[in-house]
């Protein structure tokens, strides 16, 4: 069972991959689909590893990251 | 699962109009968690600023009341003084308030006006197009400064902080940036600082913000968050610049 998981807004995301460098997991990745303003959306990774640390979340300009714990 | 983090309350559910990883928006979000943290929402008050923050009352979702470009101090003076159980802030740019609003913010400092004032320094004009700013780091190139701003020409960057520190009514002065998640929380954690210190009436505080501006300085989201460790902040090292100790009153 994961600790933790975070829900990326796709459609806000304007790609600036700067949660992909925050995570220190690299659970963050590129993707080469499109949201509706034109932007490649980043996408998580399934899987445990997450920890729930936010700074993914802390980072997003746009505000788009949400994380869950427990 | 429970959600341990999620957009703050006061920041509407809309989409920023800035540039992928501009530091407006980040600024935006500490902002409003401060507003959320302390509980204030219905009594802060926000002056935007002529820049690209101009539409910044399309997210905060709180008073807000647009200043013209470099008076957001004047404005902020007035609305505290005459709502004086406010919060009031003032959000301004470099351009904004080290050029056209010097005079507005030395003397709102000097007076020990009861405001907070976010600085966004991005060493740029940004909403104009990149011309030169009095923040402009020597040799950066801007639209107006196309070989590198040059002390001869140009004078020197201008550190905004420093020079308020040195005014009696400036109480807390911090220099933060928001190009890691490090800097960020501890920006966050200065913007809640100072509105503390407004709430316990202790005069004139102003959070600086190295903001990076990718479009203007022709780089990534990326590239842009390292120049600002990097580069910008040997200019304008960051950390505490003043801070008077909370609850002493300056002299009057
Ligand atoms: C009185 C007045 N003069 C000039 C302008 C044009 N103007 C709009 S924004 C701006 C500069 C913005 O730079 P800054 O304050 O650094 O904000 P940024 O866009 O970089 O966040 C200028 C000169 C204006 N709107 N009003
Ligand atoms: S919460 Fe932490 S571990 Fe999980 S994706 Fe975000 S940065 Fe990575
Ligand atoms: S930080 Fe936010 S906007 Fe930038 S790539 Fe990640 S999810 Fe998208
Ligand atoms: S021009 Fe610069 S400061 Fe303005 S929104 Fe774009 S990145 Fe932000
Ligand atoms: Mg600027």
């Amino acid at each position: 069972m994961a600790k933790a998981r975070i829900v990326i807004d796709r459609e806000r995301c304007k790609e600036c991959h700067l949660c992909i460098l925050a995570c220190k997991k690299t659970l963050i990745v590129a993707t080469v689909e499109f949201n509706t303003r034109g932007y490649h959306p980043v996408a998580s990774k399934d899987g445990d590893e997450c920890t729930g640390c936010t700074l993914c979340a802390v980072t997003c300009p746009e505000a788009a990251i949400e994380v869950y714990r427990g | 699962m429970k959600k341990v983090f999620s957009r703050p309350k006061s920041l509407k559910n809309v989409a920023f109009h800035y540039c992928a990883g501009c530091g407006h928006s980040i600024t935006h979000r500490l902002i409003c968690d401060a507003v959320d943290q302390l509980g204030i929402r219905g009594i802060t008050i926000g002056v935007p600023p002529a820049g690209c923050a101009v539409l910044a009352y399309n997210y905060f979702d709180m008073d807000m009341l647009e200043a013209p470009h470099g008076r957001g101090c004047a404005v902020a003076t007035g609305i505290k003084r005459t709502l004086p159980d406010r919060v009031v802030f003032s959000y301004q740019g470099d351009g904004d308030l080290a050029a056209i609003g010097t005079a507005e913010t030395f003397h709102a400092a000097n007076r020990g006006e009861n405001i907070t004032v976010i600085f966004i320094n991005n060493a740029v004009y940004g909403m104009t197009g990149g011309q030169m700013a009095p923040t402009t780091l020597l040799g950066m190139t801007s639209t107006t400064s196309p070989p590198g701003r040059s002390a001869i020409l140009d004078g020197h960057p201008i550190r905004m902080s420093e020079i308020l520190a040195q005014l009696d009514g400036a109480t807390y002065i911090e220099r933060c940036a928001v190009n890691t998640p490090q800097n960020i929380l501890r920006a966050g954690r200065a913007i809640r600082k100072a509105f503390q210190y407004q709430m316990d009436g202790v005069g004139f505080t102003m959070i600086e913000v190295l903001s990076q501006c990718p479009t203007n300085w022709k780089m990534t989201a990326a590239e842009s968050c390292r120049w600002v460790d990097e580069v910008m902040a040997q200019t304008f090292p960051v950390g505490v610049i003043k801070d008077i100790g909370k609850g002493e009153r300056h002299a009057d």
